[in-house]
């Protein structure tokens, strides 16, 4: 077992918005790019050019649909990765101590050279945000682009995880959910975020920010019209072109 | 074990050698890009941040263009074909052999018959190049891939407005306050558009989603509406009954910018009935309504009348707006009348229309800026309608398309919403009319050039490229009566009309990056039989066909002669203003590509071989007068050539000193420039030229300053086309050059000069009955056409197409997820999978395109589910429409334009057994020239 820090200075995450993510797997790609050459061994693909391609990717884009009965159905883009749970129980459940919670910034990382491969914080996650490599024999998993995040060779305003640098509709936010001004902090207040399946009791440091209601779904729409019909122009004076004739006189 | 053990990491790792910034080419978007290279090699691909298309994001496609410049697919060096065709088995020949070859096949035909010569190129957005080679060597028979993507957009665009969407325009997304979005899938200008509507959702501005289905841009769209395919013109039409009905329009916006006060010929007995009533200048008249009496359009300080009538010599004159109205007020566009077909509610149009009336006059948004129009009347401030639309394939692919998109662009400018802020604006070098394009060039000399640019816009039928006898000049039969305004050409139908000689037998089919023996046609099953087809003698019927690719594509198994192209990173490139521009709204901007990795094989860039092989041809432009090559390779064109005078590819740092903007001689050290600045150049547009370029004095006179134009081209929308009108009267019987008699009805029917909707032509063909269903594709965000198969990144993301079935089809036949299907349409059967799908209209069926692949092709295995489970609809659809009474088959095309009308197939499903779980057809496997990709991969250990 290895043991959780009580506390950590950051609580760095990431927000998600679910409103605004189209799907498109940007970070998805991003991501495997980024850390296949960086932290620890390569995200590797097998049979990856065969019938059965399987590759490790730390970050993955889920749809689903939903459909209330007599409405027009749903569809949401939901991507996953690691949420850097404050009660990570893959690091708990950790026989080696490879599974760590970063002291000082909340990251919850795998110390490589000490992982053995058994799988069990993989089992031990209920979001299955983990994945084994099946190449090296070790456990991968969302790491923040902690070699991004402080890199001194990246300019300033880059040091952020790739997957929310390439994010094309600027669904991904990231930031230290400790400091209640961080942009992180305030977005998931404004929007009503969402710590998910707070049941389990991991409590996750990442938030998603639910889809807004949709129009054709609720029956609303945000523009704010006082008359809710076009009255047809005043047919009294020569109709149409009546009208016509008055507007034009009028420019 | 303790926190405290925590490892001490390396954070701040040296990323990379060195970033060299080129421009994508994993899709047509073209984002500037960072290429990080660590020994040689490409380690991470990020988005430029300072490039005006992407501002640092990057899709999917584009961070996995390490897999594409390494994918195994990748061909090795020159072929030549040593099997029967089709097979797949190549001799490797070296790159002189390669030329012999090809020059042996072009050289007699060019001093003969040029117009034996087919030359069609791909996606490959150097038309200004590939364009002027083919002219230079002489054949009619040139054009691009326009013809089976979107030409009814881009020319319902110009000719009604002069600019279309995409390359041509962009919403005003800083500004728009209602943004509505048609049939667009999430692959065309995708960064863009996902980056405009982060932005909107960030302002809270509303989303309306068209698109039978709810996928992507859809999926976040506030409002979806999912309208029945083919009817969006319907739909359209109806919200401009109710905004007519209201008066809710732009008056003084169509009054001073539009054609609609033009006087149109209101006589039927008139030979000019329907044209524009001109003055002694051939200047289109309109009626002073101070004076009652008509003056030229174009005359400062006349408030001109929008109803009545005038008479001259006994004939009565009307002016476009009272046409217009009249037409789109009747009852037959009034939601109600078209609700049912549409599949939307009466009350839903309504209420859009109430939507867009409330924010384009409720919300305008005024910007105090003092501009000055094209007739020297000033204005103190900017006014703009903050409503923006924007279309794509959904709305244009099918043979009602043109209409269509003309039918939302009328909305658009009825709403005053183009050129304004917060509407549609044109990015440069758009606005630009149809009288700055050429017309259709088609007359052929043997050894010379062919008289002029291939590709144009007709004005009436004496520009049609017909030959004395009323046949066609062209190959593809475009500029023909079939399809008048095909100004992309027909790529869609070269192959089948080569085969069937009609109308005429060609020699040699020269193809660049375009899949056609797969997903890039009609009929693919068919397709492949007519380019292995032999005649009596035992010779193929397509003689000789030489394609140029950087992969294993299906369509290299068809060639007789392969010359290998480079991947993106390895070439030179310009993304040209004379060609397909990245300009944006508020800019003028190009871009280049450079080799930022030198090939390791023995390819080279296509470009490169069209300009060595001009100068073994000897063809103008490419041969000094010693006969020597002008240009040593592509890059020397980039940046040498000259289209006009101290015009040429690259716009930036021209002139010796590299300061010249738009205009300047040649620099030689202008691809130094462009990579010092980062890959690309960027002109900003003066803030009080930002606005109303069309008709705005200081944008004007800034493009022809920039080399845009060589003099103020100021021009009105043309809500009227009179160029559809002259083809009608033509049709009616008056003038010289008449159709043939087949094609009047047609032409009456479908080229009226004011925006119409009518059926798509598959519906008035097959029993609605038998085939309920509509049948679409969409592209994936994750895919760009068949390319991304090889990409082991990508193909796991998308390695298999299933279809997607709404949930009470899906009842109704008992399916289960992961059960098959046959897919039947008039033309042929498919076996497929299928999964259910609520979000989607439910009268559709759906799948994502060119997945399907065959078995060896791209370096997969042969059990890749690609070519297992993957299929293409394309089987399902003909090029030609059925025989008609007197035995003529039709293209299966836009009668306008010619566009491939992929969107209009109507299909039924039925239970099929799961069997050996294969779809069908299955094609016979091409051998793999290539090889096939290695079993695992960890890229990334070398790092």
């Amino acid at each position: 077992m290895t043991a959780l820090p009580n506390s950590t200075d950051k609580k760095l995450g990431l927000v998600i918005d679910l409103d605004t993510c189209v799907g498109c797997h940007a970070c998805v790609i991003s991501c495997k790019e980024w850390n296949t050459s960086n932290y620890g061994a390569p995200l590797s693909d097998m049979d990856a050019y065969g019938a059965e391609p399987d590759g490790t990717f730390l970050n993955r884009v889920h749809t689903f649909e939903a459909k209330a009965p007599e409405k027009p159905a749903q569809i949401v883009h939901f991507p996953k990765s690691c949420l850097h749970c404050e009660d990570a129980p893959c690091v708990t459940v950790c026989p080696t101590g490879a599974s760590y919670k970063r002291t000082e910034d909340g990251i919850v990382l795998v110390n490589e050279a000490d992982c053995m491969g058994c799988g069990l914080c993989a089992w031990a996650c209920p979001y299955g945000a983990r994945e084994m490599d099946k190449a090296e024999g070790v456990m991968k998993k969302c790491t923040l682009c902690v070699d991004r995040i402080y890199n001194e060779n990246i300019p300033e305003e880059d040091r952020v995880p790739s997957c929310v640098k390439t994010c094309p509709a600027g669904a991904r936010h990231f930031g230290d959910f400790a400091d209640p001004e961080s942009n992180v902090s305030i977005l998931s207040a404004a929007r009503g975020g969402i710590a998910l399946m707070e049941d389990q009791g991991t409590k996750p440091v990442n938030r998603y920010l639910p889809p807004r209601p949709k129009a054709d779904v609720t029956g609303t729409s945000q523009i704010d019209i006082p008359n809710p019909f076009l009255e047809p122009t005043p047919q009294k004076a020569g109709g149409f072109l009546g009208w016509l004739d008055n507007a034009l006189e009028k420019i | 074990m303790a926190p405290s053990a925590q490892p001490t990491l390396d954070t701040s790792p040296q990323v990379s050698d060195e970033i060299r910034q080129t421009t994508c080419y994993m899709c047509a978007c073209r984002c500037g890009i960072n290429v990080h290279m660590k020994d040689g090699k490409v380690k991470y691909i990020e988005g430029n941040k300072d490039h005006p298309v992407n501002k640092g994001v990057l899709c999917a496609k584009g961070s996995a263009g390490i897999m594409q410049h390494y994918s195994p697919a990748r061909l090795q060096a020159p072929m030549k074909r040593v099997g029967e065709r089709g097979a797949g088995e190549f001799e490797t020949i070296s790159w002189e052999e390669a030329f012999e070859i090809a020059t042996g096949l072009l050289a007699p035909i060019r001093e003969n018959a040029p117009e034996k010569l087919a030359f069609f190129t791909g996606r490959d957005q150097s038309q200004s190049m590939t364009g002027w080679w083919a002219q230079a060597y002489g054949t009619p028979n040139y054009a691009a891939h326009g013809g089976f993507c979107s030409v009814n957009m881009a020319t319902a665009g110009i000719y009604t407005m002069g600019g279309a969407f995409w390359e041509f325009g962009a919403p005003d997304w800083e500004r728009a306050k209602l943004f509505m979005i048609f049939g667009v899938a999430e692959d065309h200008d995708s960064n863009p558009i996902k980056m405009g509507m982060g932005r909107l959702k960030e302002r809270g501005a509303k989303i309306i989603g068209v698109n039978p289905i709810r996928t992507g841009y859809n999926a976040i769209a506030d409002e979806w509406v999912g309208i029945t395919p083919g009817t969006d013109g319907l739909f359209i039409l109806a919200l401009i009954h109710e905004l007519l009905k209201a008066g809710k329009i732009d008056l003084e916006y169509l009054q001073r910018y539009t054609n609609a006060p033009y006087l149109v010929n209101s006589d039927p007995k008139s030979p000019e009935f329907g044209l524009f009533l001109r003055d002694k200048n051939d200047k289109p008249l309109v009626l002073n309504r101070k004076t009652g009496k008509p003056v030229a359009f174009d005359k400062p300080n006349v408030k001109a009348d929008m109803a009545g009538t005038y008479k001259l010599k006994g004939i009565s004159h009307r002016p476009v707006f009272q046409i217009l109205a009249e037409k789109y007020l009747t009852d037959a566009h009034a939601p109600e009348a078209v609700a049912e077909q549409t599949g939307i509610s009466a009350e839903r149009i309504k209420r859009i229309a109430v939507e867009l009336a409330h924010v384009a006059f409720e919300e305008e948004i005024t910007i105090d800026q003092p501009w000055t129009d094209w007739k020297g009347e000033k204005h103190d401030k900017m006014i703009g309608r903050p409503v923006a639309f924007h279309a794509m394939r959904g709305i244009s692919a099918h043979s009602n398309g043109f209409q269509t998109c003309r039918a939302l662009h009328l909305l658009q400018i009825l709403l005053g919403s183009v050129e304004v802020p917060g509407g549609f604006r044109f990015k440069p070098t758009y606005p630009k009319p149809v009288e700055a394009h050429p017309k259709p060039h088609c007359k052929v000399t043997p050894g010379a050039p062919l008289n002029g640019p291939h590709l144009g816009y007709v004005r009436g039928p004496e520009d049609l490229c017909l030959a004395d006898d009323g046949s066609a000049v062209r190959i593809d039969k475009a500029f023909t009566w079939e399809n008048p305004m095909s100004a992309h050409g027909l790529m869609h139908m070269v192959i089948s009309n080569a085969h069937a000689g009609d109308p005429y037998k060609i020699d040699t089919l020269f193809m660049y990056m375009a899949n056609m023996s797969w997903n890039s046609s009609m009929n693919s099953t068919k397709v492949m039989d007519m380019l292995t087809d032999k005649d009596a003698n035992g010779n193929y019927v397509i003689p000789n066909i030489i394609y140029s690719d950087a992969y294993s594509s299906e369509m290299v198994a068809f060639a007789d002669l392969i010359l290998p192209d480079t991947t993106y990173l390895e070439r030179h490139d310009c993304i040209s203003l004379l060609d397909r521009p990245i300009c944006e709204a508020d800019a003028l901007a190009d871009s280049i590509r450079w080799p930022v990795v030198e090939p390791d094989r023995d390819v080279r860039c296509f470009q490169s071989v069209l300009i060595e092989l001009g100068a073994r041809l000897g063809l103008p432009g490419m041969v000094n007068e010693d006969g020597s090559a002008k240009f040593e390779d592509y890059a020397d064109y980039i940046q040498n050539h000259e289209r006009r005078p101290g015009v040429g590819p690259l716009a930036g740092f021209r002139g010796k000193d590299g300061k010249g903007k738009g205009r300047g001689e040649p620099n030689p050290n202008q691809i130094q420039a462009y990579i010092d600045n980062g890959g690309f150049w960027i002109d900003h547009i003066p803030k009080e030229a930002a606005f109303f370029k069309p008709w705005n004095k200081a944008y004007q006179d800034w493009a022809v300053e920039r080399g845009i134009y060589d003099a103020p081209q100021p021009y009105l929308f043309q809500l009227y086309v009179e160029p559809l009108r002259k083809f009608q009267l033509a049709a009616e019987g008056h003038g010289d050059i008449q159709p043939p008699d087949r094609l009047r009805e047609q032409i009456k029917a479908t080229m009226d000069p004011l925006p119409i909707w009518y059926k798509p032509f598959e519906e008035n063909i097959v029993d609605l009955e038998e085939f309920p269903l509509h049948a679409l594709t969409q592209r994936p965000a994750a895919m760009y056409h068949s390319w991304g198969s090889q990409n082991a990144w990508l193909r796991q993301i998308h390695g298999t197409n299933p279809l997607y079935v709404s949930g009470d089809i899906f009842a109704e036949h008992g399916f289960s997820d992961g059960d098959w299907a046959w897919l039947t349409s008039r033309h042929g059967k498919i076996k497929v999978p299928v999964v259910k799908m609520d979000a989607l209209n439910a009268k559709t069926v759906w799948t994502w395109n060119a997945i399907g692949k065959r078995s060896g092709a791209w370096a997969l295995d042969e059990k890749a589910p690609e070519a297992q489970k993957g299929f293409l609809l394309n089987h399902l659809i003909s090029e030609l429409l059925p025989p008609k009474e007197d035995g003529m088959r039709w293209s299966n095309s836009d009668p306008i334009t010619g566009q491939a009308a992929w969107f209009d197939l109507r299909v039924k499903i039925e239970r099929a057994d799961a069997g050996d779980q294969t779809a069908q057809p299955h094609t016979k496997p091409q051998k793999s020239p290539v090889g096939r990709g290695p079993k695992n991969i960890s890229y990334g250990e070398e790092f």
